[in-house]
């Protein structure tokens, strides 16, 4: 009830301001009411609509109830908000109409024409009505009439303005009903005149801002009219409106300083660019600061004054608005942008006063926001604060910097006056902080006093923020303070401290390859190690250094020339030795292997190319490149033969290794490629597929752990390996770029080597790279001199010059002149010399070397070829004729008659055997001038024929038939046939019936020669003939060496025909052709043609008188069932040995077919009788005729009907077995002995006219 | 910087992740402001980080400026992925993806 008597200048803290209501009218009265009412209004929200589309609100009314009085009236023109009576009400008791005739009615209208005057419409008439009081009066008017009458004089068209509080100080229903109605009345008004007046003001503050352009604008005043909403908002409690009051003001005047650097400047604007005196910090203790917001009134505030009294409103409101965190961020923000501000207009800034200006703030932030929230809030939010914490030692720093305290020597007398400059900038503290000890004034001026202090500040800021970035997971943010801390340290001398803030910086960047951080860490680590001594580490980050592109052409010399310094300086320390790894100096691009394959014999020389990219900015004298190689003996000695290199190794070569290792690996860059395959999986059963997938083969190379991946780039990794094996090259200059290097190395002792290490030294430094990978290794082999002798062809053939290759594989043997091949002559297969024989000689690697005449030299026992001089390692190649004589004895032909049934028999047998070349084997014994044994070579060549013979008789006369068949491939031209009798007997003569001397036979053809054989004495003596025709290759014309024919020997006995047998068939009886069906008479006539002979002297003739009589067994089989036989089939005669004794024989055949039928064939056997007294001819004929139908079926089984050697050899092998039994054997005549002179007879027989089909029985 | 802004840009996302996944902004705003510089990520949905540094001096740079240089900016990335003969993970060596952000820096400078 105070703060009337003194309006202006209100002392405005916030919290106490309410929007005020003027009371008129009965002051008692209203007194006695005033305490319910504050108290009550409060009470029960009211819902605010707002104009433009606001949201509506639900706000808490309180009011500041002042008395009336006519200066409280806003003049014209008066913006204050803030004092502005939003409500008049009048207040009074009156019951008495004459009272209120008499007094209270003018008092009214003087108050309405008061308000009037200043056209305020929001007042209210409240009538408080009393039942004490009017019960004390008796003439009272009804209790309405007052009320009507004042609504009828005053409230002329609002009756709503006038309103009745009954008995306000009692405890009734009635009371607090009419309270109820009078609060609701008075809010809904006081709202009411807000929305009224507060529009009508914005609607001025619109206005006021449309001006703007106007020249005479000024930003000042219109802050402070927006400001004066802004309050009200306050009081309101509205802080979110308040807020963007503000806000508004704040955007309004950045765009301002925006266009003002785009060049549209507003006077007023020029203003704020006067140079900055004062560089204090924010103040955000106060709620208002009111010595700046004075200085905006009177428009004498400067940007910093300005933006700091902004800041610290909103700042205000925000906690007010439990937003403590939007403080921090702004607060940064704000920071930022007043530091682009000054920048953008040019105000003159003496140096280091913003630094101050914004640590100060930072500091203020910061202790504003600890000093609203509790610990775990802090904590929890350290992501909003921290910025402010980096910004503030960032800031730090940069005066400490400014003011010469992080020197070594401190601060010089230029940096003590800025100091006092700067700290004058500060002013005097503010009391609201003067008693706490860490207010960031104190701590700025304690900083700026001395370099100590400055340390420890500066030291514990950076802790903080490190601690800070870490706990919230900022790791790459908290190595870039670190690297700050670490350049800091670097300044005080101490780089001890330093180095691990860089290491600690620089493993991040490694790790996640970013090279640009990389360098510059590096080269701050490379200066640190320097001081610290650190030789090894410094060599090493200076090759990194000096290798790296990112830095300048002078830098990375530099940081080369450092190195190159340092190895010529420890030139006379030998011990020591600085191991530096290889792939920042250079990097190893290819290796060559020369000879390509990588393959060397013992002795052989190989080189070695490697290509090394340097990324030294200058060219670099290296003393030496060496190559440390791994040596391991194979067991697998057969991997060092030639052959097997050559054929396994089919590269060119060259190993290229992986483009680029990066100095930094990038964690993705150093993983491998991932090598992924197909994978099928079926089941077992029916091969369907269970699985399918996809197999990452290097698992193992990608999920390793990192760590262990990063490890090798620590200079611990690298070792120096020392082997005894080493490639050398000495004295290697090596320039920016690629470089080739040559090593070239004796092989000695056979095995693998692989190549492990390269090193480059200079001096005492040692580039290493510890692996090669891919793995590059080189292979030593030792080989035993060897011969191979192999046919050209695929067989070699017998009777004609065939090649043969000869290969020499020198090995570690040295072929000298005069070093010859001794071969130990075959007779039967000589060595065909040629005038002129050429060897091709080849390296190993197959390559062909040169060509050199070989000298053959033959004498009776050894045929000896002189070699060329060949270098070991070599491969000598020649070919060599030779002929395998065809007349060999043992092999040349079968000579018994026995070899040739037997070899006929086998060609019958095994018709699909026809291509078997009878083979024959020769031994050479070869001398090598490399080893006292002898080498024996076999070589097997195949007769490229075969012959047989056949003895065919017409009769008495009696022909040889030789059939040569031809088993090879080629063709050949056959002459000169020819076959002599070599039995020497005069009786016997060949007449040959072949009438082309030379024949020409096919691959796999034959070709028959027959001959007639006549002799001049019965019975002819046996026939031994050797067959012999010449021959050679169809294709070659002429040969230089004349050809052995080739010869046939063969036996030939018992040609002499004994019998002649004639069968005829005759037709039934009074039938002239015979029929199917129809039973014919077999009439076989076994005539005698000579006299007894040697050859019947056997078991089977019996002598009677002077009689000879032989048995024989007859047989007649069909095998074609042309015909069944009726009755018995076979029979024993008893042949009388004289010439032209016939035994006939009567038979019943049937025909079983119609057409020209052959005869039945009739064989003929010599019946051998058991020595038995017992067997009668009966008892023998049966089992004749047993024996004889088993036989036939045995005959029958081998398809063969013509043959009756076969037959015959096969009966006699069955007889033979049946040795020991008492029965009679049968021996085949030989083929000479009978003749068949109906063989070839064929007899027609007709169909039968009944068509009943026929069944025979044939027993 | 940039590098530290990754920081930011990790914790954002890590932010983000949890919220919707499929209808996630691209754009992460100011990520890092200095006194001299500012730093706006961009993050594509298969976490391709781009960052911008631009002058705080510079006014011409709104929010939105900055979206539309990003979305630019992802559309030519995708267009350098999308080339069969580029092997991700390798320096990007298209002319077109040059020539765009070249376009950008002039259009803004």
């Amino acid at each position: 009830m105070d703060a009337p008597e003194e309006p202006l200048p209100p002392v405005i803290y916030t919290m106490e301001n309410k929007p005020i209501v003027t009371c008129a009218g009965d002051q008692n009265l209203f007194t006695s009411i005033y305490p319910t009412l504050s108290q009550q209004l409060p009470r029960e929200p009211m819902e605010w609509r707002r104009s433009y589309g606001r949201a509506p609100k639900m706000i808490h009314l309180e009011s500041n109830f002042v008395q009336f009085k006519e200066e409280l009236l806003p003049k014209e023109g008066n913006k204050a908000l803030l004092t502005f009576p939003f409500l008049h009400i009048y207040w009074t008791e009156c019951c008495d109409t004459e009272v209120y005739k008499a007094t209270v009615k003018d008092d009214l209208t003087k108050w309405q024409n008061v308000l009037k005057a200043h056209s305020s419409v929001d007042w209210l008439i409240v009538v408080v009505e009393n039942d004490a009081k009017k019960k004390n009066k008796t003439n009272i008017l009804p209790r309405t009439s007052i009320v009507d009458k004042i609504r009828n004089d005053f409230c002329n068209k609002q009756s709503d303005r006038c309103v009745v509080l009954t008995d306000p100080l009692k405890d009734s229903s009635r009371t607090q009903e009419s309270w109820n109605t009078f609060l609701t009345k008075l809010r809904t008004l006081l709202l009411m005149s807000f929305t009224k007046n507060l529009g009508k003001f914005e609607d001025d503050m619109r206005t006021l801002r449309e001006k703007r352009t106007e020249p005479g604008w000024s930003f000042c005043e219109y802050f402070m009219v927006q400001e004066e909403l802004a309050f009200v908002f306050e009081m309101l409690q509205q802080f979110e409106d308040a807020l963007v009051q503000y806000d508004e003001l704040d955007a309004l005047f950045s765009q301002y300083v925006v266009n003002f650097g785009a060049g549209d400047g507003a006077n007023w604007l020029t203003f704020f660019c006067q140079p900055v005196k004062s560089w204090n910090g924010l103040i955000l203790r106060k709620p208002i600061d009111m010595e700046k917001r004075e200085l905006i009134q009177r428009q004498e505030a400067t940007l910093l004054d300005l933006r700091s009294y902004l800041f610290a409103r909103q700042c205000t409101l925000l906690l007010f608005l439990q937003r403590p965190w939007e403080v921090a961020q702004r607060a940064l923000e704000l920071l930022h942008s007043c530091v682009q501000e000054l920048k953008l207009l040019e105000v003159s800034v003496p140096p280091g006063a913003l630094d101050c200006w914004v640590f100060l703030s930072c500091l203020e932030v910061l202790q504003r926001i600890e000093g609203c929230c509790d610990r775990a809030q802090m904590d929890s939010n350290i992501a909003h604060t921290v910025g402010l914490w980096s910004y503030a030692t960032e800031k730090l720093k940069a005066l400490g910097y400014l003011c010469g305290l992080v020197s070594e020597k401190g601060p010089d007398s230029e940096d003590l006056n800025r100091t006092v400059d700067l700290l004058a900038g500060l002013g005097a503290e503010r009391p609201e902080t003067a008693n706490t000890a860490q207010s960031p004034y104190k701590k700025l001026k304690e900083a700026l006093s001395s370099v100590e202090a400055f340390e420890k500040h500066y030291l514990d800021l950076s802790h903080a923020t490190i601690e800070m970035y870490t706990s919230i997971g900022r790791i790459r943010s908290a190595k870039f303070v670190g690297k700050d801390l670490a350049e800091f340290y670097m300044r005080k001398k101490s780089p001890q401290k330093a180095e691990s803030y860089l290491q600690g910086a620089l493993k991040n960047y490694l790790a996640e390859g970013w090279a640009l951080p990389i360098t510059h860490t590096q080269k701050q680590l490379a200066e640190c190690q320097k001081h610290l001594g650190q030789i090894e580490n410094y060599l090493q980050t200076s090759s990194l250094l000096a290798g790296d592109h990112h830095l300048t052409e002078e830098e990375r010399t530099y940081f080369c020339q450092e190195i190159l310094n340092f190895a010529s300086q420890h030139t006379d320390s030998p011990g020591h030795k600085v191991v530096l790894p290889m792939h920042s100096f250079a990097h190893l691009r290819d290796l060559r292997f020369t000879p390509a394959n990588a393959v060397v014999h013992v002795g052989g020389i190989l080189s070695v190319e490697i290509t090394v990219c340097s990324q030294m900015p200058i060219p670099v004298r290296v003393e030496q490149i060496t190559i440390s190689v791994h040596f391991s003996v194979e067991k697998n000695s057969y991997r060092k033969t030639a052959e097997w290199l050559t054929k396994h190794k089919t590269s060119n070569g060259i190993i290229s290794f992986p483009a680029e290792t990066l100095p930094f690996p990038a964690s993705q860059n150093s993983l491998p490629a991932l090598e992924l395959y197909e994978m099928f999986e079926r089941s077992p059963s029916d091969n369907s597929l269970n699985t399918t997938g996809i197999i990452c083969k290097n698992v193992h190379m990608l999920l390793r752990r990192q760590e262990s991946g990063a490890a090798l780039d620590s200079p611990s990794g690298v070792a120096l390996e020392d082997g005894p094996h080493v490639l050398q090259c000495g004295d290697v200059t090596l320039a920016p770029g690629a470089n080739t290097v040559t090593f070239r190395t004796q092989a000695k002792e056979p095995g693998t080597y692989t190549l492990r290490q390269l090193c480059a030294s200079a001096g005492p430094v040692c580039f290493v790279l510890p692996h090669l990978y891919p793995l590059a290794q080189y292979d030593v082999y030792s080989q035993e001199p060897q011969l191979h002798v192999e046919p050209l062809a695929d067989s070699l053939l017998a009777g004609i010059p065939q090649k043969v290759k000869f290969t020499v594989t020198t090995g570690h043997y040295t072929v000298k002149n005069g070093d010859s091949l001794q071969l130990s002559n075959v007779e039967a297969m000589p060595v065909l010399c040629h005038a002129e024989n050429r060897a091709v000689i080849y390296s190993n690697a197959r390559e062909k070397a040169s060509e050199a005449s070989l000298r053959v030299q033959s004498s009776d026992k050894v045929t000896s070829i002189s070699l060329p001089a060949v270098p070991a390692y070599h491969v000598i190649e020649f070919e060599l004729e030779v002929l395998s004589l065809p007349s060999a004895p043992a092999t040349a032909g079968e000579s018994s008659a026995l070899g040739v049934t037997e070899a006929q028999r086998k060609h019958k047998d095994t018709p699909k055997a026809g291509h078997c070349m009878a083979t024959t084997d020769h031994k050479v014994s070869i001398e090598c001038p490399w080893s006292i044994y002898s080498t024996v070579i076999a070589l097997t060549f195949s007769m490229p024929f075969r012959t047989t013979h056949a003895l065919l008789s017409s009769g008495t006369r009696k022909y040889i038939q030789v059939c040569v068949q031809n088993l090879s491939d080629l063709d050949f031209r056959l002459s000169d046939s020819a076959l002599a009798d070599v039995g020497g007997s005069a009786d016997l003569q060949l007449r040959p019936l072949n009438l082309e001397s030379q024949q020409h036979i096919c691959s796999r053809q034959s070709v028959f020669f027959v001959w007639e054989l006549t002799w001049t004495r019965e019975p002819p003596p046996p026939l031994h003939a050797r067959f012999s025709v010449g021959f050679r290759p169809a294709s070659q014309e002429r040969l230089t060496v004349s050809l052995k024919p080739y010869t046939y020997e063969f036996q030939v006995e018992n040609f002499f025909t004994l019998y002649n047998v004639r069968a005829e068939i005759l037709p039934p009886a009074g039938m002239e052709l015979c029929r199917t069906g129809a039973l014919c008479a077999l009439e076989v006539a076994i005539t005698r043609l000579s006299d007894l002979l040697e050859v019947d002297r056997d078991e089977a003739l019996t002598e009677s008188d002077e009689h000879f009589s032989t048995k024989l067994m007859y047989e007649v089989v069909d095998n074609s069932s042309n015909w069944a036989v009726c009755g018995k089939s076979s029979g024993v005669i008893s042949m009388p040995v004289v010439p032209q004794a016939t035994h006939r024989v009567h038979m019943e055949v049937m025909p079983l077919f119609a057409g020209y039928l052959p005869l039945p064939d009739i064989r003929l056997f010599k019946y051998l009788p058991h020595h038995s007294a017992h067997s009668s001819q009966l008892d023998a004929d049966s089992w004749i005729e047993n024996d004889s139908l088993s036989v036939d079926k045995h005959v029958d089984d081998q398809l063969d009907s013509s043959s009756i050697k076969s037959r015959g050899s096969v009966h006699s092998a069955a007889s033979s077995e049946h040795k020991g039994l008492p029965m009679p054997r049968l021996q085949a005549l030989p083929p000479g002995q009978v003749f068949n002179s109906s063989a070839g007879m064929q007899i027609l027989v007709i169909p039968s006219k009944d068509d009943h089909v026929l069944e025979v029985s044939v027993t | 910087m940039v590098h530290t802004s990754l920081d930011v840009v990790d914790e954002k996302i890590s932010a983000m992740g949890k919220a919707l996944v499929d209808q996630r902004e691209l754009y992460l705003g100011l990520l890092y402001p200095t006194e001299d510089y500012k730093v706006y990520g961009y993050v594509t949905n298969s976490k391709v980080k781009f960052v911008m540094v631009v002058d705080s001096s510079n006014p011409a740079l709104r929010d939105n400026e900055i979206r539309s240089m990003f979305r630019k900016l992802h559309n030519s990335y995708t267009d350098v992925m999308c080339n069969p003969f580029y092997n991700p993970g390798d320096r990007i060596q298209s002319r077109a993806f040059d020539s765009m952000v070249t376009s950008m820096m002039i259009q803004v400078c």
